[in-house]
């Protein structure tokens, strides 16, 4: 009791241990000793278990030959470039399925997730079951499935499925043609770019001109003539300098057009459908949190079911999909590491797997992978909170 | 009934006996038309659908159960044309998937294992059982310690704790053995612990604290340490089974619980810490969360496989089954952290200012006012964080740990079984496994959020 009551209108200090401040910048104190601890006994381990092992620190190694090969690369690589030139062939064959998945997942999320809120029973049952079973296995297995049991299950390249003539798919991957770039290209390129812009700037310049004046433009059948057009012009002027060479199977194999090795097609596939189940929760759950009221308000005023989807609900959705779908794209991007596990050489594979088993530089090399992967996070992260500023609601 | 006036005007004064709706409005037919067939749009889509349905599900029910092979002793039994799945396979490689190589004479102790494991847990998913705090001081507490136990063989040689890494205890102790017990080790252990109630009590009492209730407090967590090495040091009489004989299921099963049961608390920390008003206390965590969550799981495995060794002291070679569970217990607490982060952030802050009102202490109001709500919110994020976490067990194959997928893999390659279906079996088996364990886990958790949504928003 005599604790409870202080001395009659003395300012009774607490003890020196119970004082807030003091806790605090104790307990601060201690938390920063036992990091600095522990970094500072890790740094000693390492350096007396180099020494014992014999393993000179730094990156001087980058500079040195690799002495492997990769089946596929994007830049031209050799057996003897170096292994700084390894890691950028694994960090383009990420960046590669990343990209390719990222864009697939978009297209099948986007529309499973509205197949969940169809009115059409089947769609919506289909869509459910797709994204139950989906989410509900382990994305190695789905890989490793892919790429055991399907791809590795079609025929031979004699008996390849062959698409229009023009692809063809079998175990050895899938073969496509590939584009020739004759004289002129360059032009027709340019045309490609040329157009692209130009259809930007008249888009914005077609909705400024309807906020003025409440007038609005053909926008997309110029927009169309405009790409279809313009490098249709280039390439008639140049005299149709792209050209593609078609697969022919000579022999046991294919002779010309671009293989795409089945690593790739069952990773990017794989991570690519499982991704799109996230993916269509995440569209799912923004189109469901536009409130019906604003449905039915587009809809008093006169607006079409289109035009309601188009101005009223998918806006207010994207502000909502938006953030958890580039979480969705960092984890598609992550995920891709799980290629060591089919072979596939992506950035994991080839440096932390391959460099790091022939060199023992340990502790550079998973530095490196793990630094490239938190930079890509670090990045979305910031364009993410950038866009959620830019989006978000702002109340009083 | 009605009545007829005079001048033949005639006034119905019953009511007509209601009708039934059109046909084409209720029943099956009406609902056809609404769901399925509302446009030639949707009509199309129906089609589809069916297409769809008709091409997927009749050869899988005729893979799995119509055309599979149910007995057999080897491959001869799943060839020849139009064979479904060979269950006799998955048979035949079941010690293998679910134990590994873990010895055939010593599997009765991961049975232990597993029942134990389902007795205990289930009491804790009922909501309506009683004893939930005894149940989960069990389950998370003791169960681990017994786990451990029956699962390598305990006996752990603990001979030195602090005191003998400079020297000080054996030469005055010896080297004297009390049925596998090394005696040195406890005189070191209670010498270390009055040790530290001395210095910590003595330390706090210094600065004008309650020395003794510290010490006390010191002396409980040293009692508890001690109880969990004297299950783990003392000799059962059970052989010593090490990890690399794990495999299968049990690993997966292995890791995925420890990584539950650690990354919880762990996650719950590192929350309170981002949240805390210290700055350094904050930004540590924050560089802890954000560090893990950057990187994808395989990097991680890869730290925990090549890097870790380098950093611990010369001679120490952590088992590498326990250095990927570190690695998966960090990694995922980083996860955990960020969703208890969210249910911190949405606690009112009337709750806080509540609590501190009334006179609690800032961890009574954290454990009384604050986390059971919090908690209670996020159970669904909690839950989905399991079952990412259950998934990414698989990725222990990666670096030479044969969980389940491993030994599947593994299993394919075995000649004696090499048939054409011997892939999808293993397949279709493998994923009704993972389905049903991540199945299982969402639809708990909706259960337990329909069940705890107290609230009275719409």
């Amino acid at each position: 009791m005599t604790d409870l009551a202080g001395p009659a209108g003395g300012h009774e200090k607490t003890t020196f241990i119970n004082d807030p401040k003091v806790r605090s910048i104790g307990l601060q104190l201690v938390a920063l000793i036992v990091v600095i601890f522990l970094g500072w006994s890790f740094a000693e381990n390492a350096r007396d278990n180099l020494a014992a092992q014999k393993i000179a620190t730094g990156f001087g190694f980058l500079d040195n030959t690799a002495g492997f090969g990769i089946n596929q690369t994007l830049i031209p690589y050799s057996e003897t470039s170096t292994y700084g030139r390894a890691f950028i062939v694994g960090l383009l064959n990420t960046i590669l399925v990343a990209v390719v998945g990222i864009f697939i997942a978009t297209i099948i999320g986007f529309l499973v997730g509205i197949g969940r809120l169809s009115k059409n029973f089947m769609v919506r049952t289909i869509s459910t079951v797709y994204v139950e079973v989906l989410r509900n296995l382990p994305p190695l297995f789905q890989i490793l499935f892919w790429y055991l049991a399907v791809l590795s299950a079609m025929p031979g390249p004699r008996n390849s499925i062959s698409v229009f003539g023009e692809i063809f798919i079998s175990n050895r991957g899938i073969i496509i043609p590939r584009p020739l770039f004759g004289e002129g290209a360059g032009i027709v390129v340019w045309a490609i770019g040329l157009a692209i812009l130009g259809v930007i700037l008249f888009r914005h310049w077609a909705a400024s001109r309807q906020e003025e004046t409440g007038r609005r433009l053909p926008v997309l059948w110029v927009s169309l003539c405009v790409l279809i057009g313009l490098p249709l012009a280039a390439m008639i002027a140049t005299g149709f300098p792209i050209s593609f060479e078609v697969p022919e199977l000579k022999g046991f194999n294919f002779v010309g057009g671009v293989r795409v090795i089945p690593e790739f097609v069952a990773l990017t596939l794989a991570l690519a459908t499982y991704t799109a189940a996230f993916i269509a929760e995440n569209v799912r759950a923004g189109i469901q949190s536009v409130s019906h009221g604003q449905t039915e308000a587009a809809h008093s005023l006169g607006l079409r079911h289109g035009q309601t989807l188009r101005l009223v609900v998918i806006p207010q959705a994207m502000r909502v999909i938006i953030p958890p779908l580039t979480s969705q794209y960092l984890n598609l991007t992550k995920n891709s590491s799980l290629a060591v596990g089919i072979g596939y050489p992506d950035l994991v594979a080839v440096f932390a797997g391959t460099s790091l088993n022939q060199t023992g530089q340990a502790i550079e090399i998973i530095a490196i992978t793990m630094g490239v992967y938190l930079l890509l996070s670090i990045i979305t992260a910031i364009i993410m909170n950038a866009y959620n500023k830019r989006v978000a609601l702002v109340e009083r | 009934m009605s009545m007829t006036f005079d001048d033949g005007t005639f006034i119905r004064n019953e009511m007509a006996p209601v009708l039934p709706p059109p046909k084409l409005r209720i029943g099956p037919v009406a609902w056809m038309r609404e769901n399925l067939f509302s446009g030639i749009f949707n009509t199309l889509l129906t089609l589809l659908g069916i297409l769809l349905v008709i091409s997927v599900v009749p050869p899988f029910v005729r893979f799995m159960f119509i055309d599979a092979v149910w007995t057999g002793e080897n491959r001869e039994a799943c060839l020849g044309p139009d064979v479904g799945a060979c269950w006799p396979f998955i048979h035949a490689k079941f010690g293998q998937l679910i134990y590994g190589f873990y010895p055939i004479s010593e599997r009765w102790r991961v049975d232990i294992v597993f029942a134990l494991g389902a007795v205990l847990l289930v009491p804790l998913l009922v909501p309506s059982l009683p004893f939930k705090r005894t149940g989960s001081l069990l389950f998370f507490v003791v169960y681990p310690v017994v786990a451990f136990v029956l699962l390598t063989g305990g006996n752990i040689n603990a001979s030195a704790f602090l005191l003998e890494r400079f020297g000080l205890i054996r030469p005055f102790v010896g080297d004297a053995q009390l049925g596998g017990i090394n005696l040195a080790f406890w005189v070191d252990f209670g010498l270390t612990t009055l040790l530290f109630m001395a210095a910590i009590g003595g330390f706090i009492a210094l600065l004008g604290g309650n020395g003794r209730s510290a010490a006390r407090t010191t002396l409980f967590v040293f009692l508890a340490l001690g109880a969990v090495i004297f299950c783990w040091d003392a000799d059962v009489g059970l052989s010593y089974v090490e990890t690399r004989q794990w495999g299968g299921l049990l690993v997966t099963l292995v890791i995925a619980v420890t990584g539950i049961v650690a990354s919880l608390p762990l996650g719950i920390l590192l929350a309170l810490g981002r949240r805390s008003q210290m700055p350094v206390v904050r930004l540590l965590s924050v560089i802890f969360i954000e560090f893990w969550r950057g990187v994808p799981l395989i990097t991680v495995l890869f730290f925990a496989t090549y890097m870790l060794p380098l950093f611990l002291p010369q001679g120490t070679n952590p088992d590498a089954l326990l250095r990927a569970l570190v690695g998966v217990a960090l990694f995922s607490a980083a996860y955990m952290a960020e969703v208890v982060r969210g249910g911190l952030q949405a606690i009112p802050k009337g709750q806080y200012e509540g609590a501190m009102a009334v006179g609690l202490t800032w961890s009574q109001m954290m454990r009384l006012i604050v986390l059971p709500q919090a908690l209670t919110l996020v159970i669904p994020g909690i839950v989905n964080s399991f079952i990412s976490l259950f998934k990414d067990t698989t990725l222990v194959l990666i670096v030479s740990i044969f969980d389940f997928l491993g030994q599947l893999r593994a299993a394919f390659t075995d000649p004696n079984w090499a048939t054409p279906v011997t892939l999808y079996t293993g397949f279709a088996f493998a994923g009704v496994v993972y389905f049903f364990f991540c199945f299982g886990m969402s639809r708990y958790s909706l259960f337990v959020e329909r069940r705890l949504n107290t609230s009275h928003r719409h």
